[in-house]
């Protein structure tokens, strides 16, 4: 079994229906996997940028490319993995918050400055804005408090300037 | 110029050159059949079945090197569709497919005769659109057209809801087509190009490995000065045959499960294969870790997806294979090296002896009639000059084995996809764009009666199609299979309760020939031959013959079975 390493691609298409899921069927179809997926309009018009992160083999990686690019709204595939590149990704966490807690709960908002965007009785929501890492520690810190649900936002990146 | 949809869709279909479109009526085509039926100039041949036409398009434009078009109805006519075109993508042939579709405002509403083909075929089409306004009709059809013939070609699909082409616009000229997200590279990189001379002067066991990618570009007369001057020897896939002569001596013969032994060792001994316009299927590779072990690779291809994807290569060249072996042959003359013909010498008498070890054989007994036997006195016959087309299994492969093309565009077959089926249409396609050329469908007993109907296309449209059945009364590929592997467990082969298949032809108004002895055969095929109008030849053959040699699947294709 060969190793399996975690890609970002960022990449721009043709603002048309039946994209994604052209993206989507090109996955399933030839057994790639899309670990997180995020696309929105962009500044130009027509124009969409899906950011998506990927699980594979190096030399499958290439190929996922090749064929990225070979759909015919697709207009440009951009390989983050190796280069500077701003990531983010947005989740909502809603945990429960017993009375004891609720102080340790508030430590932790503030250490990983989120924000509580809704409050009851027995329960914060937090939003949380950063990359994986910090979301993957945000969580495991939480975890012990009893998080009822969480909804996540695929991971969305930019190359740095002069990042290369 | 005010135009309803349906006088644009003729219109715009003309002006890409296209005289011949295949297809079959329905109600959400009833107004581009209307449109049809006022027109001149552009010939309509009405199939009897939507996969028909779709494989009659296949074979008009492999024949016409050009666009087939394929004309159908919405909801089971687009699904008919659906084999056909997936076909024509594994082989990159450049289809158009026009599809009914319901009105805009009925679409998603579960209507009668609506299916989403445009969800159901984004997987086996190049690209395909869903016209939701008249305006962009004209430029979506010419961008069809574009997208079909360009770069790596294959099939487009175009659905058209009705109220679409009903409605009347003024007709504007569509632009230039000018796609910022498609590109496809046509000029190969020159550095990558002066490496491979450097080893084709190097090489003392090279080979080239041609697949339809040559055929496509139309780069068979590049090919052939580069085999020659280099003093090379080509190989080909089944796409790939007539790319270069098959008279020629430096011909080996086709490559992989079938192909010959002097081929397969060939290419496991080589140390330089030059590949191009091909995919690496797994037909040819047999097991890969096996394949050509000690050769340096060179792919040139146009689809960069097609590069390092079961193969590793040494020297990938992304280009159009004309563009590149013409660059190739420039810079060969341009450096001149001396002494290539001599140093090949022992390479190709190695060659020979391989040849002469393994050739191609069978023996024609008294009683019975061996299939391969047939398709060499057709050979023979047609002096190696028709248009072939072959339907899917022993049928198909005896054809590539026993029939020489010296020449490309001859040889039609479902190469990728294996469609049972699609000889018949695809001879009457072929036949449509080249009525001078005789054109002969090699066809089993099975696979003829996957659509037999289109006799009646060919029939009505006074397109001369001869058919030689081989008929061994059993699938026989599968069968082959189950005897090698499966114990002789014939599990649903046989075909013994099959129609007469005379009776058929003459219920049809074809003439039918039947041929039972081997002393019969060159008179019946000639009479058939010379008989005019459609044609049907039911050779009874051996029941039992299998295609050899073959290679077991995922076995490497230096390892043959010979018997």
């Amino acid at each position: 079994m060969m190793k399996t390493n975690s890609y970002l691609l960022s990449i721009l298409v043709d603002d048309e229906p039946g994209v994604l899921s052209r993206i989507a069927g090109l996955f399933s179809g030839r057994g790639f996997n899309i670990d997180s997926l995020s696309v929105a309009s962009t500044a130009e018009p027509n124009v969409s940028r899906i950011t998506m992160v990927t699980k594979c083999e190096p030399q499958i990686i290439e190929q996922i490319k090749k064929q990225l690019h070979k759909l015919i709204n697709v207009i440009t595939v951009n390989d983050l993995t190796d280069k500077k590149y701003v990531q983010r990704q947005l989740a909502l966490i809603k945990v429960n918050a017993q009375p004891d807690k609720k102080a340790e709960i508030l430590r932790i908002v503030d250490i990983f400055r989120c924000k509580i965007v809704d409050v009851g009785l027995a329960h914060y929501t937090i939003e949380v804005s950063g990359d994986m890492e910090k979301h993957r520690a945000i969580i495991s810190l939480l975890k012990p408090m009893g998080i009822i649900e969480i909804a996540s936002t695929g991971a969305i990146a930019l190359a740095r300037e002069n990042g290369k | 110029m005010k135009l309803t949809g349906a006088q644009i869709l003729i219109k715009m279909i003309k002006a890409e050159g296209v005289d011949t479109i295949f297809g079959y009526p329905g109600g959400a085509v009833i107004d581009i059949y209307d449109a049809l039926a006022k027109q001149e100039g552009l010939k309509h041949i009405l199939v009897r079945h939507e996969q028909g036409a779709v494989h009659a398009a296949d074979g008009y434009a492999r024949a016409n090197k050009s666009v087939g078009v394929a004309l159908v109805t919405s909801g089971p006519g687009a699904t008919n569709t659906v084999t056909g075109i997936a076909s024509a993508h594994c082989d990159s042939i450049p289809l158009v497919v026009f599809t009914g579709q319901v009105p805009t405002g009925l679409i998603g509403n579960d209507a009668f005769q609506e299916v989403d083909i445009v969800g159901i075929t984004r997987p086996c089409t190049k690209h395909n659109y869903l016209v939701k306004s008249v305006e962009k009709l004209a430029f979506t059809i010419k961008e069809a057209f574009y997208l079909a013939r360009s770069g790596r070609p294959g099939p487009v699909l175009v659905d058209l809801p009705k109220d679409i082409v009903q409605t009347v616009v003024e007709f504007e000229e569509p632009g230039e087509i000018s796609l910022k997200s498609y590109k496809p590279t046509y000029k190969p990189n020159k550095k990558q190009l002066n490496k491979v001379t450097d080893l084709i002067q190097k090489a003392e066991r090279p080979v080239i490995f041609a697949g339809g990618g040559v055929i496509l570009s139309q780069a068979s007369k590049e090919l052939t000065r580069l085999a020659k001057m280099a003093n090379i020897p080509v190989t080909g896939s089944l796409m790939g045959l007539g790319a270069f002569p098959g008279s020629d001596p430096l011909w080996l013969g086709m490559l992989g499960m079938h192909g010959t032994y002097r081929a397969n060792m060939s290419i496991g001994h080589c140390d330089l294969m030059i590949a191009a316009g091909v995919r690496f299927d797994d037909r040819v590779t047999g097991n890969i870790k096996k394949f050509a072990p000690g050769a340096t690779i060179v792919q040139i291809d146009i689809d960069p997806t097609s590069i390092h994807k079961n193969i590793e290569v040494q020297i990938p060249i992304v280009g159009d294979c004309k563009a590149a072996l013409k660059e190739i042959i420039h810079l060969m003359e341009e450096k001149n090296p001396a002494g290539l013909t001599e140093k090949r010498q022992e390479w190709l008498a190695r060659i020979r002896e391989w040849q002469s070890a393994v050739p191609l054989k069978f023996e024609q007994s008294y009683d019975v009639i061996k299939p391969q036997y047939v398709i060499e006195k057709l050979y023979e016959l047609t002096e190696g000059k028709a248009i072939i087309t072959t339907e899917v299994g022993q049928n198909q492969m005896w054809a590539a084995q026993y029939y020489h093309f010296d020449e490309p565009n001859h040889f039609i077959t479902s190469g990728g996809l294996g469609v049972m089926g699609f000889g018949l249409p695809a001879a009457i396609g072929a036949k449509a764009a080249c009525p001078d050329k005789m054109v002969v469908d090699i066809a089993g007993d099975g696979s003829i009666q996957m659509n037999i109907q289109e006799l009646m296309t060919a029939v009505e449209s006074k397109i001369d199609v001869k058919i030689v059945i081989l008929n061994n009364r059993y699938l026989g590929m599968v069968r082959q299979w189950q005897e090698l592997f499966y114990d002789k467990v014939y599990s649903s082969t046989n075909m013994e309760n099959a129609p007469d298949f005379v009776k058929l032809a003459e219920a049809y108004g074809a003439t039918g020939l039947r041929c039972t002895k081997p002393d019969q055969v060159s008179r019946v095929l000639a009479k058939g031959l010379d008989t005019k109008g459609t044609v049907v030849m039911d050779f009874t053959v051996e029941r039992e013959e299998s295609v050899y040699p073959m290679v077991p699947a995922g076995g490497s294709i230096t390892e043959m079975l010979l018997v």
